[in-house]
């Protein structure tokens, strides 16, 4: 347990001094901020509180950028300490390979509460400011808070892998993109082509809700937006968000930084020095 | 029992074989340099003995573990060629780290760093040190808690003539403590002096496994004698030597060691036409190269 927060303190040190980090953490409080400006305007319309509309706003900021810094901060984990060589006196240190990618993930979760509380803070804190009746919107923004911090990790757990699979930084960080843009961009895309295509057949009744609830960032999407109606009707996507029990959409979110930890172990395990 | 025992061992890439059949053992306190030209397979041996890279036959046996097991790691250092750091961290941190990662206390930092001469820059980042300050801090680390096996990769590299022999005092130290000491060197005159047992390897193949005085037996190389002659007799030298004349006034002699004295008998036969004598026994680079020669097939 010391060597794993031995690695964190030393990971955390570092993630603090490195400029990705810093851009990572400026992304989340500017984007944080120009969506509750933006969203202010459909406010009176829906009738529901600023901080709910905010809370649905930032939900579908999070499914992008939640993951996109988390695969930023992970991606380098292994393959960098690879490239400069550190690793292999690392390796001869009496700790286990599992305790190393431990002290990297807690220290990167650590990072990654860091941006977000910022992020959604700033968000949170002007809605509040602008809209007394706000206060109704505070759950389903706590759940927002630890549902991303949970996406986080599934995307910090993969980026591990990709870290170790790739070895280079550079083959890392091209394949930590490939993996965002499948998981985030063209699986809703395939999906939704798909979809279409069936036309409301044993597809879209049966197979398409699983494919859905499988992906970690739709899975977060569905849960945050079933778990409240306000939001959800902020967001314009109520009936769908209801076709899913939210608790698979939980499970799914859970299970996916285990799996994705499960497969950084696994292949963390066959690299030599 | 031995520190380290390596029986057979050999390690194939592909067609290269960089280790054939190598078998020696390492007991307390001993200090074993391993020397070979470059890609002659020491880098490999050492990061085998860490477990660091798999082998594919003979056996070796470390602390009394495999190599690599949690058991062996507690107790061997290990200093890589080329040692690398974060280069955020400070030379502090990083020590701190490291032995938070060895259950000491972090506390200790301060005093290893002073041990290599960091105490100065430990609160800089070690993006800023130089070569042989990266080569201190290594060092540092691998003086942690009490190891009793150290394998030490180049350890001298980038290293100011002082630091060496700071180092080496070190070493002696932890060798007089019963820690066994495993280094490659490229710089034969100071591990002529500091280490007790000389292993070369070309090619892959251990070809010397002995202290540097047997060595010196068993190669037999020539030894050279100077013989310098009084004004004018040189010629009258040269002649009743039988050696060749070199600089005016100095006869050169190459002999073979069991010579010594019958050489010397005749030299100073000599008496009044010498006005000095100076034999010089093979140097360590010609007993290196004289066993790095040697391949087996
Ligand atoms: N990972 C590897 N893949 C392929 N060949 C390798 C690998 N590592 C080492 N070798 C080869 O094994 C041989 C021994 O290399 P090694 O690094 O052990 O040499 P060395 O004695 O440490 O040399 P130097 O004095 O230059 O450090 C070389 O021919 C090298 O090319
Ligand atoms: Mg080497």
């Amino acid at each position: 347990m010391n060597a794993i927060l031995a690695i964190s303190a030393a990971e955390f040190r570092i993630a603090l001094r490195n400029r990705w980090v810093a851009i990572a953490v400026a992304m989340m409080a500017l984007f944080s901020l120009v969506l509750t400006g933006a969203g202010s305007a459909p406010t009176g319309i829906l009738g529901a509180d600023r901080l709910s509309v905010t809370v649905a706003s930032l939900t579908s900021l999070a499914v992008y950028l939640v993951p996109l810094v988390a695969l930023l901060m992970s991606f380098d984990a292994i393959a960098g300490e690879v490239e400069r060589g550190t690793l292999p006196l690392m390796l001869t240190y009496p700790l286990g390979r599992v305790e190393i990618l431990l002290g990297n993930f807690i220290a990167h979760m650590l990072t990654l509460t860091l941006a977000v509380a910022i992020g959604y803070g700033l968000a949170a804190g002007v809605a509040i400011w602008a809209d007394p009746r706000a206060s109704a919107g505070v759950p389903a923004m706590v759940r927002l808070f630890w549902t991303s911090l949970i996406l986080g990790a599934a995307f910090v757990a993969i980026g591990y892998a990709i870290s170790v699979i790739a070895r280079r930084p550079g083959a890392a960080a091209g394949l930590a993109i490939a993996i965002w843009l499948v998981l985030i961009v063209l699986y809703d895309l395939g999906l939704l082509a798909a979809v279409v295509t069936d036309d409301g057949g044993r597809f879209t009744t049966e197979i398409f809700p699983w494919l859905l609830v499988g992906n970690p960032a739709d899975a977060f999407r569905l849960y945050n937006l079933s778990a409240s109606d306000a939001t959800a009707a902020a967001a314009g996507v109520g009936a769908a968000a209801h076709a899913i029990p939210p608790a698979y959409a939980l499970a799914s979110i859970l299970l996916w930084p285990l799996l994705g930890l499960g497969l950084a172990v696994l292949a963390f395990r066959k690299v030599t020095s | 029992m031995p520190n380290l025992i390596l029986s057979r061992l050999t390690k194939t890439f592909g067609v290269t074989r960089a280790l054939r059949d190598v078998s020696f053992t390492v007991a307390p306190g001993e200090r074993i340099a391993l020397l070979g030209h470059n890609g002659a397979g020491k880098s490999t041996l050492m990061k085998i003995v860490l477990g660091l890279i798999p082998f594919d036959g003979g056996m070796a046996t470390v602390l009394g573990a495999a190599p690599g097991d949690r058991a062996a790691r507690r107790q061997v250092a290990y200093l890589p060629e080329n040692v690398a750091f974060h280069p955020a961290l400070t030379g502090l941190e990083q020590i701190r780290t490291y032995l938070r990662l060895r259950g000491e206390a972090a506390r200790d930092a301060m005093g290893l760093l002073d041990r290599v001469g960091l105490a100065d820059a430990a609160t800089r980042r070690i993006g800023t040190y130089s070569k042989g300050m990266r080569q201190r801090v290594g060092l540092a680390q691998a003086l942690i808690g009490k190891p009793r096996l150290l394998v030490l990769d180049e350890p001298t590299s980038g290293l100011d003539p002082v630091s060496r022999r700071d180092f080496y005092a070190t070493l002696d130290g932890l060798a007089a403590d019963g820690a066994s000491i495993l280094l490659s060197s490229h710089a034969l005159t100071e591990v002529e002096a500091r280490t007790d047992r000389i292993v070369i390897l070309s090619q892959g193949a251990m070809v010397a496994n002995a202290s540097l005085a047997q060595l010196r037996q068993q190669a037999a190389l020539p030894i050279q004698m100077q013989v310098r002659a009084r004004d004018g007799a040189a010629d009258m030298v040269a002649e009743s030597l039988g050696g060749a004349r070199f600089n005016g006034a100095t006869v050169n002699l190459n002999f073979a060691p069991d010579q010594k004295l019958a050489r010397l008998t005749q030299v100073t036969a000599l008496g009044a036409l010498i006005e000095d004598v100076e034999v010089i026994p093979p140097s360590l680079e010609d007993i290196y190269s004289h066993f790095s020669k040697q391949v087996r097939p």
